[in-house]
């Protein structure tokens, strides 16, 4: 963690040359991209090789996000749920208040070094557009995010953030109006301006080679981990790690270090999806538990498609998770079992996030309380000798107001202020 | 695969001799299927198949992400009348029994996916289909689509752009059966103010070394002035938002497909 010549991104034995993991991922892309992403892959593997590059991200992430990220034992909620320690790798500590800042520092410093002045982005809840935009004013690059209408309008505080760091953000009318759509239209930019736009991919999806890339450079968040958890319990590996997942990416920057080890030494790995109003009610945003294998935005993964092939719009209480399918490196996980994917739903994550802000006093993202719901029946299941280390994704703060609107909604009667936990 | 023609790769190669012997680039009109409605979409389709040497037929796609916003539009509209990857092959087979022209399907692959490739391959022969058009597969991603395309008779269609290295332009250009599409501008879809058809004929020139199928180009062909442009080196010029534009405005479809279709005169 601290800064040596030794600093490294992980090698992975996934994907394959032709960037599938199994039979999802891929470049379901127009030709017009192949070029760029065959560029963008030499660019990459030439700059994780290039201690120079490793020593500019690994400063960045130390002295301007904050990592590492404290890994805390969740005390009083350890003691609420009865059973296993729950950790809590702490992501929302990171300057912009997610995950998402580790990804889009190493993408953006990835397109400084080739040459490229201008980046696009595509965000949702915005937290990725945040990050972005942050990134892009730090280096001093264009900084264009696209967004959907729909996304503008219940996510304005991020908006005028993005428009605060210097972003342009251009709304998506198309479709949905929500990060579907946006991921859509940003990729449209990046077809018409390829040769000198770099695409900051917010997620573990798209086409290869951005599922392995976004992978690696969220990878530091499991890495912190085992160091953390060896100096805290004497082991690297807890029983089990508990992550939530739309796209996927703080899930797999997790997992990853975790995954690829003998199965004996392998945790068990949780991926909570966004259940929404439940499975069965179709709305929701649980791709693995509700989808099947489909193409969208260039990777082949399991999506939320009808079956003539259109996309079905997910849903979620949780803008971050509101997305129609999962990286393939998730599905491949899920096929071959390495990996276990819980749906969540809105109810029970909103619970969750009651119950971490009053017993550890830290409100999650509404995101990250889909993973501290089902840490605590796990909890309950694994005993007391079990460890369990959730990762939390992000900090609650953007999602505060529509948590307001949600309990008013639930609890007229001057009900608030119980736990129901 | 030149050794044995499928039955697509022979109509459509025909197509494309006939202009030629008469002097013409092939005019390939688009349409998004079931646009402006179900009910109106044969009426437009019968307009331009009135001019062209083959149609161009879209299932229209809830995330067309190779297209621009007139053709996506047009999907959105046609996909709230009812209008998805079975009805299109049913507006399909209704052409083919009143036109003897190819017609070619283009789609996504994710609805291929979803109706299974064997399936929706057998389904489009069936509907009397010569050939599809996949912006979003590049050859190399999945062989077996072109495989099971073949088995059923169906011709398929890559796209060039650009940006295409020699060694794609030649990989892309010795898996196409039909034709061979290349892109004009780096971009999607959609008719654009001025033209920007600097890049045409050096990546025609590379094409046509590799291609055993004749070569057409689209995106950004609006009018009979860039067809011209675009016919005085291609063999077939694709034109698709600039029919959607007339049918939303109410234009003549007719007459607007004439006069391009002479401006695919060499």
């Amino acid at each position: 963690m601290t800064s040596s010549a030794s600093v490294t991104l992980p090698s992975y034995p996934q994907p394959d040359a032709r960037g599938r993991f199994g039979r999802f991922g891929g470049r379901y892309v127009p030709e017009t991209l192949i070029p760029a992403l065959d560029e963008l892959e030499a660019a990459y593997l030439a700059a994780k090789a290039d201690p120079a590059f490793l020593q500019e991200l690994d400063r960045l992430l130390r002295e301007f996000v904050g990592r590492p990220s404290a890994l805390y034992l969740a005390q009083r909620l350890t003691e609420h749920a009865g059973g296993a320690k729950i950790y809590l790798k702490r992501e929302d500590q990171n300057y912009t208040g997610a995950h998402k800042i580790n990804n889009c520092l190493a993408q953006a410093l990835l397109a400084k070094r080739m040459g490229k002045r201008r980046v696009i982005a595509e965000t949702g809840a915005g937290q990725h557009g945040v990050a972005s935009a942050t990134a892009a004013a730090l280096l001093g690059l264009e900084c264009i995010v696209y967004m959907g209408r729909e996304d503008i309008r219940r996510q304005a505080l991020n908006v005028f953030r993005m428009r605060l760091l210097g972003a342009e953000v251009r709304e998506v009318t198309s479709g949905t109006q929500t990060l579907k759509d946006a991921t859509n239209e940003a990729i449209r930019d990046w077809v018409t301006n390829v040769r000198d736009t770099f695409y900051i991919l917010g997620s573990v999806v798209g086409p290869h080679p951005y599922p392995a890339m976004v992978r690696d450079f969220q990878s530091v968040i499991g890495e912190e981990t085992k160091v953390q958890l060896q100096a805290l319990e004497g082991r690297p590996a807890p029983d089990a790690i508990v992550a939530c997942v739309g796209g996927g990416s703080n899930a797999i920057g997790i997992f990853a270090p975790y995954a690829y080890l003998p199965e004996d030494q392998r945790p068990r790995l949780i991926g909570t999806e966004a259940a929404g109003e439940g499975v069965d009610s179709g709305r929701h945003a649980a791709s693995v538990a509700g989808g099947r294998v489909g193409v969208l935005h260039g990777s082949m993964m399991y999506l939320l498609n009808d079956s003539e092939g259109q996309i079905v719009p997910p849903h979620s209480v949780s803008a971050g998770l509101d997305y129609p399918g999962i990286g393939p490196e998730h599905c491949h996980y899920s096929e071959t079992g390495v990996a276990e994917y819980v749906p969540i739903t809105d109810a029970q994550a909103l619970e969750a996030l009651q119950l971490l802000t009053r017993l550890e006093g830290i409100i999650p993202a509404l995101e990250s309380a889909h993973a501290i719901y089902h840490a605590v029946q796990l909890a309950r299941e694994l005993g007391p000798e079990g460890v369990i280390v959730v990762n939390l994704s992000g900090r609650g703060d953007k999602d505060v107001a529509e948590v307001m609107r949600l309990l008013e909604l639930e609890q007229p009667q001057g009900q608030r202020g119980e736990v129901r936990a | 695969m030149t050794a044995t023609l499928t039955r697509g790769a022979e109509r459509i190669h025909a197509a494309f001799a006939r202009a030629g012997a008469e002097g013409r680039a092939a005019f390939i009109p688009f349409m998004t299927a079931g646009y402006p409605t179900a009910e109106g979409f044969p009426a437009v389709a019968d307009a331009l198949l009135e001019q062209a040497d083959l149609l161009e037929v879209g299932i229209p796609y809830s995330d067309p992400l190779g297209d621009g916003p007139t053709i996506q539009r047009a999907s959105e509209q046609a996909l709230a009348g009812g209008t998805s990857t079975r009805r299109t092959l049913a507006l399909v087979r209704d052409l083919r029994a009143r036109h003897d022209t190819p017609l070619v399907i283009m789609t996504y692959v994710n609805p291929i996916y979803a109706v299974g490739p064997r399936e929706f391959m057998r389904l489009a022969a069936e509907a009397g289909v010569d050939g599809l058009i996949l912006p979003d597969l590049p050859p190399d991603q999945d062989l077996e689509i072109a495989d099971l395309a073949a088995e059923h008779g169906l011709a398929v269609t890559f796209l060039i752009a650009p940006t295409s290295t020699p060694e794609r332009v030649k990989l892309v250009a010795e898996a196409c059966t039909g034709f061979l599409y290349a892109v004009s501008v780096t971009g999607v879809t959609g008719a654009r103010e001025g033209t920007a058809l600097a890049e045409v004929p050096a990546m025609l020139a590379l094409a046509r070394e590799h291609a055993r199928v004749p070569v057409a180009v689209g995106f950004g062909v609006k009018d009979a002035a860039t067809a011209r442009q675009v016919a005085a080196v291609a063999d077939g010029v694709v034109v698709g938002s600039a029919f959607i534009n007339a049918v939303r405005e109410g234009q003549d479809v007719g007459a607007l497909a004439a006069e391009i279709a002479r401006g695919c005169r060499k």
